[in-house]
């Protein structure tokens, strides 16, 4: 039987990288949007910029389950080069279009499939002269078809079509032909629509799509950074770019025509967080953007900025495993190498932004904490969340709210004789006040290095010294605890003593599999992890419950190896739940992984 | 080990510069080297160049990497905020402080292993950013603070103090910063303060990545007969091409010269450097005369001092990054966030 499904299907487009479909891909998935109906797309693609296979999903859901479901029950394959793994991934009853110019053999397909063919290539050589066209229009003219199928209103797609080529007016109307001509060929050749369909809805409201890295970019525009300093790498890059394109929009002065920023592509991760620190250091709100392998070129410094205290902030987009890994995959697996970066007795600000919303929040909240804090902070995003376009609420300010320099001290403060110390906890608080340097003539300069020093930034070797200054460290670090963002608690509908903590862009999978297990009688209370360190509600709910998953993207459930090691949490009552092939995990996943873990017998009394 | 003050008492005959200072105000902490380093001599140079420059101490940036070299930035300048940053990483945390306040006056010090071996990375990318900073390099061809082991700077087939012959070609960092595009650049020697004091206070004046090679003997470690970095060998291989003169902006030329031997370069800020050159043919406007004349005297063993090569339009980095005049570590709420209205028009453009 042909699936037979409203606003709630999967597609996959399957391509070949470089081929120009990505635009169209684009277009069709925003097609589904401006009929109010949410859409979460992805993209998945090689380390490489032609000519290797590239996956883009579509994931329809009047529901608005946005993240990754599992399974395909439309497949689009434009590539032969995968074509058989691309009809394997087809769920039972699903759906294959595919360019049927080229005859390809009977046993290469499946019985349990619809077969949509159109001779797309043959039909662009008649209509076409030119080769780029050919391809070009292609794209279109798939788009066209499918929207016959899938009941996609021509009119969404005609708008969209005139919006992107705003100002190359030109290319609209030859578009809307290809358009038309893709549709009018569907449905020549076959039924229209099929099974899976898009209905008009009203579930969009004011969202907005924008991708996490430009978002966490936005965030630093809005949160004040000036500067940043950076190194390519996949799939942080586009957080530094986009750095750049919002300042060129928001941070020219209009008189002069000079630049409010300044933005230095580094010779390496060393040198990136170098500069951060020196202008941290220097009083500028800086930051860098980078993966794994530069967070580990960066750890000396990481532990410099500890100690000697100097604001900085790293946004790294996490993605799978070492420098020749998987750099176009994604998963959360630096937690610990961010955490606990560096030698000696460190420990880090880490924030867990969900979805771009969040990442444009926590990238502007980054850098009040860093100088509140006087320290290094992370912004923890991953590639599914960074280099996605994404449906989430709209980017908030508040325009009463103050950029937050923390304690710095002015030079009327030390003209007027207050006392300076460098390192002195005069509030309690562990945080001492700083000086910019060229402040004051004859006061508040101070030299600054790692731990040799005492609290009025004098050298000292002396135990005693040392001590003060660490343990003033850690009561900063309770500090700390106080101020960066709350976990988020969603109970259960009915009491339950299964617990489930999980962040970062694990979000919108757990809060989907939360609603299948609720259907099938498994209740678990959520609590959504937004920061490390832990505030004290993150431990209370582990206590208040009998068992906790701790679901995250890592083979070693680093966030539970950070639960147990800050709370001394007993860990066999910490269920490590882990997704780590770098795709985004999902709902299906997480819901067979908790529904066999409490139907295991024996592990019930696990506490 | 613990911090020792200088006494602060004045003496009333102490000179004073033209902001009221003394010497004594340029001054920091108590020096802990070896007595007889030639780093301290570099120091006592630093001191005296910001003193006759009327520098304002707090107006300085001091930063170093590590090493004994990179301790020298707590005995003098003690008005002035310093940095003791990481092991050979210095240029890029004085980078990023030059962006976030282009108003300050950079002091890079460094020693051979921190710059030369290290750090020659940042080093390099720094000079050839046009950085607008000082960058002193006390060269001893060894690592001082762990005990003499070879630097990068070590001439090939020079001894160590234990006998140990080095095989490796020896880094001129003068040539690599000539290479690299520093717009001043000079080799001098701590033992020589007659011809020190003024490179300082030329570079210090200079608006641009300004680098000093300066020769600085470690009496612990590379002093001794077979050492190509002691004292000995260097005042009898040194070769000055010119001895170098900074005057007040735009004063009149007063000393003296044989007609032809002098030379009168006016910068950026105004001020006006004088030249006397000792080597007639040498042209220190000319980088690329300028670095075949160090080869070749060089490959005779002659160590070549004095200002090598100034641009007088050299161009800095907050030059090609068009950043605005006022330093962006002043910058308010206003000038650096966009505000709600602008984003709700962002948010508008991405339904
Ligand atoms: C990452 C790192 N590696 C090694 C060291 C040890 N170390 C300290 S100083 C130094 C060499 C310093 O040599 P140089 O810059 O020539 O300074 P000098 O003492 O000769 O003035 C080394 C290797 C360190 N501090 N950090
Ligand atoms: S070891 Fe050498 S470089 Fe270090 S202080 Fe002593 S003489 Fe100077
Ligand atoms: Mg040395």
């Amino acid at each position: 039987m042909p699936l037979e499904r409203i606003n709630d299907f999967v597609v996959r487009f399957a391509n070949v990288n470089g081929s120009g479909s990505a635009s169209a891909n684009t277009l069709f998935g925003k097609s589904i949007l401006r009929m109010g109906v949410p859409v979460a797309t992805r993209n998945v693609f090689p380390s490489n910029i032609q000519g290797l296979p590239t996956w883009y999903e579509v994931r329809v859901s009047e529901a608005g389950y946005l993240g990754s479901r599992g399974g395909v029950d439309l497949m689009v394959a434009m590539n032969p080069q995968t074509w058989d793994k691309d009809i394997a991934s087809i769920e039972p009853g699903g759906y294959l279009f595919y360019d049927s110019t080229r005859a390809i053999p009977h046993d290469r397909f499946r019985d349990d499939i619809t077969v949509l063919g159109l001779p797309l290539t043959e039909f662009c050589a008649r209509e076409y002269a030119n080769p780029r066209s050919r391809q070009l229009f292609k794209n279109i003219i798939y788009v066209g078809a499918l929207a016959a199928l899938l009941d996609i209103e021509l009119a969404a797609v005609e708008k969209l079509i005139g919006e992107q080529f705003k100002g190359k007016d030109k290319l609209i109307e030859p578009n809307i032909q290809a358009l038309h001509m893709g549709a009018k060929l569907a449905h020549e050749h076959f039924a229209c629509p099929i099974g899976l369909r898009v209905r008009r809805a009203d579930k969009i409201g004011d969202r907005i799509v924008i991708e996490g890295n430009s978002a966490a970019a936005l965030g630093a525009v809005f949160g004040g950074a000036t500067v940043c300093a950076w190194y390519p790498i996949t799939p942080s890059t586009s957080v530094a770019e986009a750095f750049q394109r919002w300042s060129k929009r928001f941070r020219v002065d209009p008189v002069t025509g000079k630049n409010r920023y300044a933005i230095v592509q580094a010779e390496d991760e060393l040198a990136s967080i170098g500069m951060v620190v020196g202008a941290g250091w220097n009083g500028a709100r800086a930051f860098t953007s980078t993966s794994g392998p530069g967070i580990s070129l960066m750890q000396e410094f990481l532990g410099l900025a500890y100690f000697a205290e100097i604001p900085a902030v790293i946004m790294n987009v996490q993605r799978g495993g070492p420098s020749t890994g998987l750099p176009t995959r994604t998963q959360q697996a630096d937690l610990l190498s961010c955490a606990y970066a560096s030698h000696g007795d460190t420990r880090h600000v880490l924030l867990l932004p969900e979805d771009p919303h969040e990442c444009f929040v926590f990238g502007a909240q980054s850098f009040d904490l860093a100088d509140r804090l006087q320290t290094p902070v992370f912004v923890m995003l991953d590639l599914d969340i960074g280099m996605n376009e994404r449906l989430c609420n709209p980017l908030p300010w508040d325009d009463t709210r103050r950029l937050d320099r923390g304690k710095v001290m002015t030079a009327e403060e030390l003209e007027a004789g207050k006392d300076f110390g460098r390192y002195l906890d005069v509030d309690g608080d562990g945080i001492a006040y700083r000086t910019y340097p060229g402040t004051h003539p004859t006061r508040g300069s101070y030299f600054t290095r790692g731990t040799t020093k005492d609290s009025r930034a004098r050298y000292s070797e002396e135990g005693k010294d040392y001590i003060e200054n660490m343990d003033r460290l850690m009561r900063k670090w309770d500090t700390a605890k106080t101020l960066v963002p709350a976990p988020i608690l969603r109970p259960a509908k009915t009491p339950t003593d299964l617990g489930v903590i999980y962040y970062g862009s694990t979000g919108p999978s757990m809060d989907e599999a939360a609603d299948l297990l609720e259907a099938r009688g498994i209740h678990v209370d959520r609590l959504r992890v937004r920061a490390f360190p832990f505030p004290a509600e993150v431990m209370d709910f582990i206590h208040a419950h009998e068992r906790v998953f701790v679901v995250e993207q890592n083979r070693d459930g680093q966030l539970r190896m950070l639960l147990i090691n800050e709370g001394e949490i007993n860990p066999a009552k910490l269920i490590k739940t882990v997704h780590y092939d770098g795709s985004a995990i999902t709902a299906r996943f997480i819901v067979d992984s908790i529904a066999r873990a409490v139907a295991a017998p024996g592990r019930h009394l696990a506490a | 080990m613990t911090y020792i003050a200088k006494p602060k008492l004045h003496h009333p005959q102490l000179a004073t510069n033209t902001l009221g200072y003394t010497r004594r105000d340029y001054e920091g902490t108590v020096s802990t080297l070896c007595a007889g380093c030639g780093h301290d001599s570099i120091s006592a140079a630093i001191i005296q160049a910001c003193f006759d420059l009327d520098l304002p101490p707090h107006r300085i940036a001091k930063l170093s990497g590590i090493g004994c070299s990179s301790k020298t930035p707590t005995y003098f300048l003690g008005a002035s905020h310093g940095f003791n940053t990481v092991h050979g990483r210095m240029p890029s945390v004085l980078t990023g402080a030059n962006l976030a306040n282009r108003d300050l006056i950079y002091l890079g010090v460094s020693g051979d292993g921190d710059s030369a071996s290290i750090g020659l990375g940042q080093f390099a990318h720094a000079i050839r950013r046009g950085v607008n900073m000082v960058y002193v390099v006390a060269n001893n061809g060894v690592y001082g603070l762990t005990k003499g082991q070879f630097s990068a700077t070590a001439d090939r087939d020079s001894a160590s103090k234990t006998g140990a012959i080095n095989k490796d070609s020896a880094i001129d960092m003068v040539s690599l910063a000539l290479q690299l595009g520093a717009t001043y650049v000079a080799r001098s020697f701590s033992g020589d303060k007659e011809q020190l004091v003024p490179l300082l206070r030329g570079a210090l004046s200079h608006e641009g990545a300004a680098f000093i090679d300066c020769l600085s003997p470690c009496v612990a470690f590379n002093n001794h007969a077979g050492s190509t970095k002691g004292f000995d060998f260097i005042r009898e291989h040194n070769a000055a091409v010119n001895q170098l003169d900074v005057m007040e902006p735009r004063a009149p030329i007063t000393a003296s010269y044989p007609p032809g031997a002098l030379e009168t370069i006016e910068q950026h800020d105004g001020s006006v450097l004088r030249l006397r050159k000792l080597e007639q043919d040498y042209d220190a406007g000319d980088r690329l005369s300028a670095m075949t004349y160090l080869q070749e005297r060089a490959a005779q063993g002659e160590i070549v001092t004095g200002l090598l090569y100034l641009d007088q339009k050299a161009r800095d980095l907050h030059e090609n990054l068009g950043t605005i005049a006022t330093p962006l570590n002043s910058l308010g709420d206003a000038e650096l966030c966009p505000g709600r209205e602008a984003l709700e028009r962002l948010n508008a453009s991405l339904r």
